[in-house]
């Protein structure tokens, strides 16, 4: 198979659209960011994708709550194409505000609520990879990524906790790791069920992730970086180039590439 | 008839915790057993059962969540029945973003128009049960609302029960009368014009229309203008003038003769230091846009342009924080958009000067004490969260910032905000910072629509807050409407050149934005009534100069105006034509054919105002107190130190600050291990260049009573040190000056405005770091009253902010402040002098501030030793020298070695000795000597590291240990040892309200 077409949605607050197409591009994929009034005039338009992201952002303001207006503008326009989209061999990610969306939309379980202390909170978090198999996590155990947001908690009731749970829908867990103990922080940012960081749909093509791994490109992106550099210097090592964010992105490229 | 619906929620609520949370804060411990949230939506426009249902499928997730149409539903999961409701809600045309986004999205989900003015309000329900008074329920409610923008009504469960609830309540603006324009009659005595200046014009019924902040001969001259024309001037006329020759657009004091200096202070030490500085570098000046635009821009690498304005927000942030805060950087944000051709914002600074939140003092605007100020913690609070609005839903990252306590500033406080903007350097062959109105050009205002609100800020901010400061001038923004036309202009329009010209609406609104394009080609005329309103019956003068936020003007040709104005469309931005450039040489206002401004453009834009000859009288201040017992417990002194709030954490700040969207940040607010806020932070704004930039920012108000010049080079020392630190490069360092000053009529302030002034040449054209943009406030007063209603005035001192920005070649050298590994080597760079006054030392030994104690000196800029100093720093950095950097500033070295072995969560064990032989220990520890970084190098380095810098320079101290405790010796002698823990949980002592 070749090189996967990659649709970033824009518009309405979204803000992440540039540095997440800058992350497909970085993973050998560029990616276009379209407007999503240009989708609701041209519902065509996404026949021709196979990977669709709705980035991070406020869209609307978090107005209404987190993701609603957004998800009800899909809902009206696009929720047909969206669907036949999503039974088509493709993937689709949404990354905080995005997650936020797809949940709003029933693309993905759960609720996003505001953070236990409801304050937005901007700090790094160490994720666990608890389903290998994804076909977005292949490759990564632990990672550290940035959180940004007021409302990531997840929540679902306890008999649906269970069926995500039999389906193997919680693939990211925050995890105690190498930032949090860096700074000595709780693993879990914001009070989400069972430290759940990001799920996926029953089939699991479609992925929601709170933290931001299109923030975590590089290596100077890390918050401790200075003290890795000054660390390897010391050992004659060379600093890395990427940081360990890029590989979500690879892996949804090499999905198709095989 | 309009219809209520409302969401509560059947999880948890955070909020309810909150709620539990800050009312202990309050003094009310336990009072209230048990509270309930609903938030409640009033839709005026009656809709069908079928239309309801969908409606709350559109705004319900079930099961989290439950709505219903209908009365407010009272809560069931309490104990016992409710005791109190409080319901708080928006006052009539205060902006209501989630009433809009919610009338959107009911226009979505039933797929049809609702009526210009079908609105859908916010409100929120509390239901609180507990053993509370009325007085307590009242205190509560005040906490939930500020009554210049929002009203509570309380009920107690009888009450609500009796009246079956809470009205529906639908704030619609209602304004009485027929909007006209009125001849305003100049030919009165000298009296009643100065009257007409400072109250403004009196309507019919008597009252005034608030200030013009126009002196008599700035009136006498405009009556001399209109009898030349033989007629009265219109209202429209008189405030316009009023907006564009107001201080606050118009920098009169800055502009104007002061002493002999003919040109002015700004022409002569500013603009006069960035021309200077320019010269020298000749073939290397990296500034290309100075002074003359929105925001100032130096050359980033050869495709792109970075820009730099820093803005303050105080006058409306002191009567609504947190909606000045928000309009404040959002206002900033608009001028990086509107700068040259529009430049993208990529990141945001702030700083708040207030006073200590735990100031309880209670201020009044009034006599009667009906207007009271916001408590202070309050005031931060709002201020915060404003910024926090405006920034985190802009999707711009908010790297720097600061917070300076200080309880003069406790009247007004200060808010700066600024915004970083990038942009291509050429777009299709255009030049995309320059910029032209052309003739026959449309006026397009694009944005948020004209209310009451905003009205006045520009002269309001140029008078002292006080009991007729107006409300009116108080607003809120609503940065989504303003982020989807920041993407349609940076995104998109700019790219397809679209227009020739564009502009911010800020101060003055449209009345500056259209006279200050129509500069560009000679003229302008505006079709008043075809201005989009938020509600009707809006006089034409209110139009023309409200300050309704979101809003830029173009200047787009003719055969350009559809693509432009189907492309603001599709982004959901209201886009108007509102009338043409000309070349007329007058700025022609029509309402509905008639002609309501016809005034020369020259005498308009600032040529007609009258200058003001302006003298000062130096002081010299008086040594009062003696500095103390020098014998101390130093381990007691640096731990009270590190609790200070001018030292401690702001963590609450950075964290609730989204600095890494965009994919930009390098080194981040908080550093190192133990999260130490950082001076200086780098961001790498094009993903696909090396380059970082740099930002810092400099100030110190706590000299400037005792040593304005020296305060002013302290400012600027501090700015470009710290930039440097983090790896910001000396030869390619810009700044910008904002100077907030009190009581400017004052020759005394002057004289120090003219000190400080004077220190700004000096220093800037010697470290070679050009002003490329600035802005003053220049009437940081509060007159008013205390809890006895006796007269008070409270200035906050004068301040100069300096913003640093740098570009450095290859960001992965930039610096952090924390210690990385034991072993290293710690030096101090840079002489220490006994120059302890002012100190956060002896301000908190000797519990005054600002006082000269006998012998004891300001901090002096030695300005030829610091910069070859910090070039020499800048090459070791690029070697890779340099483990850790801090630059000391507040606190002195002490605070400094604190700060950076807390960071790394390692110990030093030093000697001070090696700084000086001759100071005092507390000298060394405490004095603000500027011109200092603190260091750490590898053992293995040292000997390149020496023989680059001078040995004068350098002092070797001792050693990072991982020991875990702070030593600290003086001559051998120990004089403190200090466990890192304790030192830990003091710095990160929280002064920050939630």
């Amino acid at each position: 198979m070749s090189t996967p077409n990659v649709i970033v949605l824009s518009g309405h607050g979204l803000n992440c659209e540039e540095e997440t197409a800058y992350a497909f591009e970085l993973a050998g994929c560029p990616a276009d960011i379209v407007h999503i009034q240009d989708i609701v005039d041209d519902p065509n338009l996404l026949e021709q994708y196979q990977i669709l992201t709705v980035p991070g952002g406020f869209s609307f303001g978090d107005h209404t709550g987190s993701g609603r207006a957004y998800a009800n503008t899909l809902k009206n326009h696009l929720m047909d194409e969206l669907q036949n989209f999503a039974e088509r061999d493709t993937l689709m990610l949404g990354i905080c505000n995005g997650f936020q969306i797809l949940t709003r939309l029933g693309l993905l379980p759960g609720t996003l609520l505001p953070n236990e202390n409801p304050i937005y909170l901007d700090r790094w978090v160490d994720v666990r990879v608890e389903e290998p198999e994804s076909p977005w996590l292949g490759g990564l155990e632990t990672f550290s990524v940035p959180i940004a947001h007021g409302e990531g908690r997840f929540h679902v009731d306890e008999r649906e906790l269970e069926t995500l749970k039999d389906n193997n829908q919680i693939v990211c867990t925050y995890t105690d790791g190498e930032t949090s103990e860096f700074f000595n922080q709780s693993a879990n940012p914001n009070g989400s069920v069972e430290n759940i960081a990001g799920v996926t749909s029953h089939d699991g093509r479609v992925f929601g992730l709170m933290p931001h791994p299109e923030r975590a490109l590089f290596f100077p992106q890390l918050p401790h970086w200075t003290k890795l550099k000054s660390d390897l210097m010391r050992d004659d090592k060379p600093l890395p180039e990427f940081g360990p964010g890029l590989q979500i992105f690879k892996n949804a490229v090499t999905y198709y590439e095989g | 008839m309009s219809t209520r619906f409302s969401i509560s929620l059947n999880v948890s609520d955070v909020r309810a915790k909150k709620f539990l949370r800050d009312t202990e804060a309050l003094g009310l411990t336990g009072a209230v057993t048990d509270v309930s949230l609903v938030d409640v939506y009033t839709l005026e426009p009656d809709f069908s059962k079928d239309e309801q249902k969908k409606i709350e499928e559109a705004f319900v997730s079930a099961p989290v969540q439950s709505g219903v149409f209908g009365d407010i539903p009272e809560p069931d999961s309490f104990a016992e029945e409710f005791n109190w409701a409080i319901l708080v809600g928006y006052l009539p045309g205060v902006t209501d973003t989630i009433g809009r986004t919610a009338k959107k999205t009911i226009e979505d989900t039933l797929d049809k128009k609702l009526g210009e003015h079908e609105d859908v309000f916010t409100a929120q329900a509390y239901f609180l049960s507990g053993k509370l008074k009325q007085e307590d329920v009242e205190t509560i409610a005040y906490s939930l609302h500020n009554p210049l923008i929002q009203y509570a009504r309380i009920r107690s469960a009888k009450e609500y029960k009796k009246e079956n609830g809470f009205p529906i309540i639908t704030p619609n603006v209602q304004l009485e009368g027929n909007p006209h324009v009125d001849d305003v009659n100049l030919w009165v005595s000298d009296e009643e014009l100065e009257q007409l200046g400072t109250l403004g014009i009196q309507n019919a019924d008597g009252s005034r229309r608030g200030p013009l902040a126009l002196d008599l001969d700035a009136m006498k001259v405009i009556r001399t203008y209109f009898y030349g024309k033989r007629r009265h001037p219109t209202d429209v006329e008189i405030e316009a003038l009023a907006q564009t020759w107001s201080e606050h657009c118009n920098h009169s004091i800055f502009s104007d003769p002061i002493d002999d200096i003919y040109e002015g202070i700004y022409r002569r030490y500013i603009k006069g230091a960035t021309k200077e500085i320019r010269k020298q570098k000749g073939e290397d000046d990296f500034c290309v846009s100075v002074f003359t635009d929105n925001a100032g821009a130096i050359s980033f690498d050869d495709k792109y342009l970075i820009t730099h304005k820093a803005e303050t927000h105080n006058s409306p942030s002191a009567l609504d924080p947190y909606g000045g805060a928000m309009t404040g950087i959002v206002g900033v944000n608009r001028d990086a958009l509107g700068f040259g051709l529009g430049a993208k914002p990529i990141m945001n600074t702030y700083g708040y000067c207030v006073a200590d939140p735990k100031n309880s003092q209670k201020l009044y605007r009034d006599k009667a004490k009906t207007q009271p100020l916001l408590p202070a913690a309050r005031i931060l609070s709002g201020i915060i969260h404003g910024v926090n609005g405006g920034g985190n839903e802009s999707g711009i990252p908010t790297p720097q910032g600061f917070v300076t306590f200080d309880d003069r500033f406790r009247g007004k406080p200060l808010v700066f905000v600024g915004t970083v903007g990038l942009m291509p350097r050429m777009v299709a062959g255009r030049v995309m910072h320059q910029k032209g109105a052309q003739r026959g050009d449309y006026i397009v205002v694009t944005g948020g629509r004209v209310g009451m609100d905003g009205i006045h800020g520009a002269t309001f901010s140029s008078v002292e807050l006080d009991s007729a400061s107006p409300a009116t001038a108080v607003q809120i923004g609503d940065p989504i409407t303003q982020k989807k036309m920041s993407d349609a202009i940076v995104k998109e329009a700019r790219n397809k050149g679209l227009y020739n010209s564009v502009t911010d609406n800020g101060a003055g609104g449209i009345s500056c934005s259209v006279a200050e394009m129509a500069r560009e080609c000679g003229g302008c005329r505006v079709e008043l009534e075809t201005v989009p309103l938020k509600y009707e019956g809006l006089a034409p003068w209110q139009i023309w100069i409200s300050e309704s936020q979101e809003r830029m003007t173009f200047a787009v040709p003719k055969e350009k105006w559809e693509e432009f104005k189907a492309l603001m469309e599709r982004h959901d931005v209201e886009v108007t034509h509102i009338g043409k450039f000309t070349d007329s040489g007058k700025c022609v206002v029509r309402y509905n054919g008639e002609v309501v401004m016809n005034v020369d453009m020259d005498f308009l834009l600032h040529d007609g105002r009258p200058i003001a000859f302006q003298q000062t009288r130096s002081y010299e201040p008086i040594p009062s107190l003696s500095r103390g017992t020098k014998k101390l417990d130093f381990e007691k002194v640096l731990l009270d130190l590190l609790k200070r709030p001018n030292i401690a954490s702001f963590k609450a700040i950075s964290q609730q600050y989204d600095h890494e969207v965009q994919a930009s940040s390098v080194t981040k607010p908080l550093q190192g291990k133990g999260q130490v806020n950082a001076h200086a932070t780098v961001s790498r704004p094009v993903l696909t260049s090396e380059k970082g930039v740099v930002l810092s920012q400099g100030l110190a108000p706590w000299f400037s009573e005792l040593d304005p010049y020296a305060m002013a080079a302290y400012s600027i020392d501090e700015a470009v040190r710290t930039a440097i630190t983090a790896g910001g490069n000396p030869d390619h360092l810009a700044i910008l000056d904002n100077f907030c000053w009190c009581s400017s009529k004052d020759p005394e302030r002057l004289w120090q405005l003219k000190e400080a002034a004077r220190a700004c040449y000096d220093t800037a054209v010697a470290y070679g770091t050009p002003y490329i943009s600035g802005k003053d406030s220049m009437f940081n007063d509060f007159k008013g009253f205390d809890a006895k209603g006796a007269s008070v005035k409270i200035s906050a001192p004068p301040t100069l902010l300096i913003s640093a920005i740098s570009v450095m070649d290859d960001h992965t050298k930039a610096v952090t402040l924390d210690l990385k590994a034991a072993g290293d080597v710690l030096y101090v760079l840079g002489e220490t002098k006994n120059e302890l006054a002012g100190s956060e030392y002896l301000t908190m030994q000797t519990k005054q501030a600002h006082v000269l104690h006998d012998g004891e000196k300001v901090p002096q800029v030695d300005t030829d030793t610091n910069k070859k100093m910090y070039e020499v720093f800048a090459l070791a950095l690029d070697q890779e020298l340099i483990q850790s950097g801090i630059a000391i500033t507040r606190g002195g070295l002490a605070v400094a070695l604190a700060k950076t072995a807390i960071a790394g969560g390692l110990g030093v064990n030093v000697d001070v000795a090696e700084v000086s032989k001759k100071l005092d220990t507390d000298e060394i520890l405490f004095s603000e000597s500027a011109g200092r970084i603190l260091v750490s190098v590898r053992a293995e380095d040292i000997d390149a590291f020496e023989e680059l810098v001078d040995s004068s320079d350098r002092f070797r101290i001792g050693e990072v240990t991982d020991d875990e405790v702070i030593t600290i010796n003086d001559a051998k002698e120990e004089v403190a040892s200090l466990p890192l823990e304790k030192a830990f949980d003091a710095y990160h002592t929280n002064h920050i309200p939630s």
